[in-house]
């Protein structure tokens, strides 16, 4: 099959499509089975456009430091007070969602694929490689990943690119053992078999016919370690190894209101809350997904 | 059954090695020369290669890994750079108060956990389930220190029952549960609130089995039912769970410490972290492992104790 032959092209095309709606529909009636994941993707949503339109809603600059006004409690020009700088809270929050989220996103987004080629692949050779590759990723798995992170970034200092590099290092093993597991019982089934019979190579194998079937629980695990991601963020910058100052990050806030907390307990209060809202939101969301697509659970609803 | 732990205990040993040897390669294959980082980039090169040559990072990397995990064998794990004291005597005295805390916090996560997790499962799609279901999912989103910090304010300052610093030092009993409280309340809440989730779903599992048709069927009352024939069955996901949270209670561990100011090994490897004190960064890395597969081999051993229909073979 060319890759001039344009029948095959259009083939190759409305198979993807298929694939795409195949896996749309899933959704969709997963969200259905568990009603929470509407909830939990509705607050998500919100809270990822508030983080988008940050520039644009945020009434000061998260970074403009106003000395007269500073520790001030809510009000009407400070609807969340002002911190030890006289920096506006609720233009700091809405600045740090940018941060969270982009770490949190782009962190797992990587380990997410990396952890399920590797698990794939481990799943789908078996074997001895299999044995050795898993044993890795369980060994990885036993260490507490905060600690794991907290050297990862001491060692190459505080970025934003460090810190997704900590944290998606972190979450690779997960997804290798997220994936691993419904692979070996993929691989087995006819539809498989019969690719290996027509003669299709491994790699078309696995990626063109069993990833899309271990995908909606990959997809899954996604979410709920995007609120692992947004959690570890946040403490590692409560630590002191978050994005460096004055950048606003909710843990580093939060990190600075505890240190006020005698006089202006608002400032750990707000931030808090944020952190609370997006981690509550994802898990709520991929928690009633995974009900939704646990084949021990079904028909719980 | 002796046979099973010398095998259980060679295996530990195993993973014991295969996790030092990944963390110690991890943290060399990581870009950033220690020695620089200890000193800082303003450092002439002189000093930094002394420092290099101190810390034997100058030869082969298979040399210094040989001399790592002799040194680890046989308890010699370096010497702080920053106190002048040897790591594990440095250790040793901070792990008491972590281990008390930890333990403190699991016995309170599984009062409170097993028992909501049962009652979820036996009221399921009912009110209670709905609501204990959202507040233990509640209770894993909270991020540690925002929990620890949330307590602090209202039980250490609003409302000023418990200390506000918790020295973990206290000599009478009271004042060490005292010291303990807080802290234990807040790390023994979010284990709860993972302890009711597996509690839930394994007593959901159990109560679908024909044994508990069975005994449904002979007549034997409800509450027998659930304490004879259930909890039991229901302790092996649980235990196994909690070993597998290990990595969770020990990472919420450090910031509670850090939040409520308690000694320990949370704030043994932030002022580690903050001084670039190296030597005692792995060595804290050998004692977390070391927890771990500890820990681990404890949970194997736990189900036979558990569920006397697992033989030790």
């Amino acid at each position: 099959m060319s890759a001039q032959d344009p029948a095959a092209e259009v083939t190759k095309v409305s198979y993807f499509r298929l694939t795409l709606a195949a896996l749309g529909s899933g959704l969709i009636k997963a969200f259905n089975t568990n009603k929470t994941s509407w909830v939990g993707l509705g607050l998500f949503v919100f809270v990822c456009l508030l983080a988008a339109l940050a520039p644009l809603i945020a009434p000061h600059d998260p970074l403009d430091q106003n000395i007269l006004d500073r520790l001030e409690g809510p009000s009407w020009d400070y609807w969340m007070g002002t911190d030890a700088y006289g920096r506006d809270t609720l233009s700091r929050i809405l600045h740090g969602a940018r941060i969270s989220l982009m770490i949190g996103l782009v962190s797992i987004t990587a380990a997410l694929l990396i952890g399920t080629v590797i698990g794939l692949v481990a799943g789908y050779v078996g074997g001895k490689t299999d044995i050795i590759v898993m044993q890795i990723m369980d060994v990885l798995l036993a260490f507490p990943s905060l600690i794991l992170g907290l050297i990862v970034v001491a060692m190459l200092g505080p970025t934003i690119t460090n810190l997704i590099i900590a944290i998606a290092l972190t979450a690779i093993p997960p997804f290798a053992r997220i994936a691993r597991a419904p692979t070996i019982v993929v691989k087995e089934r006819e539809f498989v078999e019969a690719g290996r019979a027509l003669g299709y190579s491994n790699i078309r194998l696995m990626g063109g016919h069993i990833l899309p079937n271990i995908l909606p629980e990959v997809l899954v695990m996604g979410f709920l370690w995007l609120a692992t991601a947004i959690r570890v963020e946040a403490s590692l910058a409560f630590i002191g190894l978050g994005v460096s100052p004055p950048t606003a990050t909710w843990g580093g806030m939060i990190r600075e209101g505890f240190e006020n907390i005698l006089d202006s307990f608002w400032l750990a209060l707000f931030p808090s809350l944020a952190i609370l809202l997006v981690v509550f939101a994802l898990n709520l969301l991929g928690d009633g997904l995974r009900d939704a697509i646990d084949p021990r659970l079904r028909g719980e609803s | 059954m002796s046979g099973f732990v010398l095998k259980r205990m060679g295996f530990a040993v195993i993973t014991l090695i295969a996790v030092l040897t990944i963390v110690f390669f991890i943290v060399r294959i990581l870009p950033g020369d220690p020695a620089m980082v200890i000193l800082g980039d303003q450092a002439s090169q002189q000093s930094i290669d002394l420092l290099r040559a101190r810390l034997g990072l100058d030869r082969p990397m298979i040399v210094q890994y040989y001399e790592f995990m002799a040194g680890v064998a046989v308890g010699d794990w370096g010497v702080s750079m920053v106190s002048g004291r040897p790591v594990i005597t440095e250790i040793l005295k901070v792990l008491p108060a972590t281990l008390e805390l930890t333990i403190a916090a699991l016995i309170l996560g599984a009062a409170i956990g097993i028992p909501l997790g049962v009652w979820a499962a036996i009221s399921r799609n009912t009110i209670p389930d709905y609501l204990i279901r959202l507040a233990s999912l509640l209770g894993l989103s909270f991020p540690a220190f925002v929990s620890a910090v949330l307590l602090l304010f209202a039980f250490a300052i609003y409302l000023p029952w418990f200390p506000v610093m918790s020295s973990g030092r206290g000599t009478s009993l009271g004042a060490r549960l005292n010291d303990l409280a807080l802290p234990a309340i807040n790390l023994g809440l979010i284990m709860a609130a993972y302890i009711t989730r597996v509690s839930r779903s394994a007593m959901l599992e159990v109560l679908g089995q024909d044994y508990v048709r069975t005994a449904k069927a002979k007549g034997i009352s409800f509450s027998a039912i659930i304490w004879r024939h259930c909890l039991r069955n229901t302790m092996i996901p649980v235990v196994t769970v909690v070993g597998l949270y290990l990595g969770i209670l020990i990472g919420n561990s450090v910031l509670t410490e850090i939040v409520f100011n308690r000694p320990g090994l949370g704030r043994l490897i932030v002022g580690a972290l903050n001084q670039r004190d190296y030597t005692m960064l792995q060595g804290m890395m050998v004692i977390y492992t070391l927890l771990v597969v500890v820990v681990n081999l404890l949970t194997d051993l736990t189900y036979g104790l558990i569920d006397p229909r697992i033989k030790y073979s």
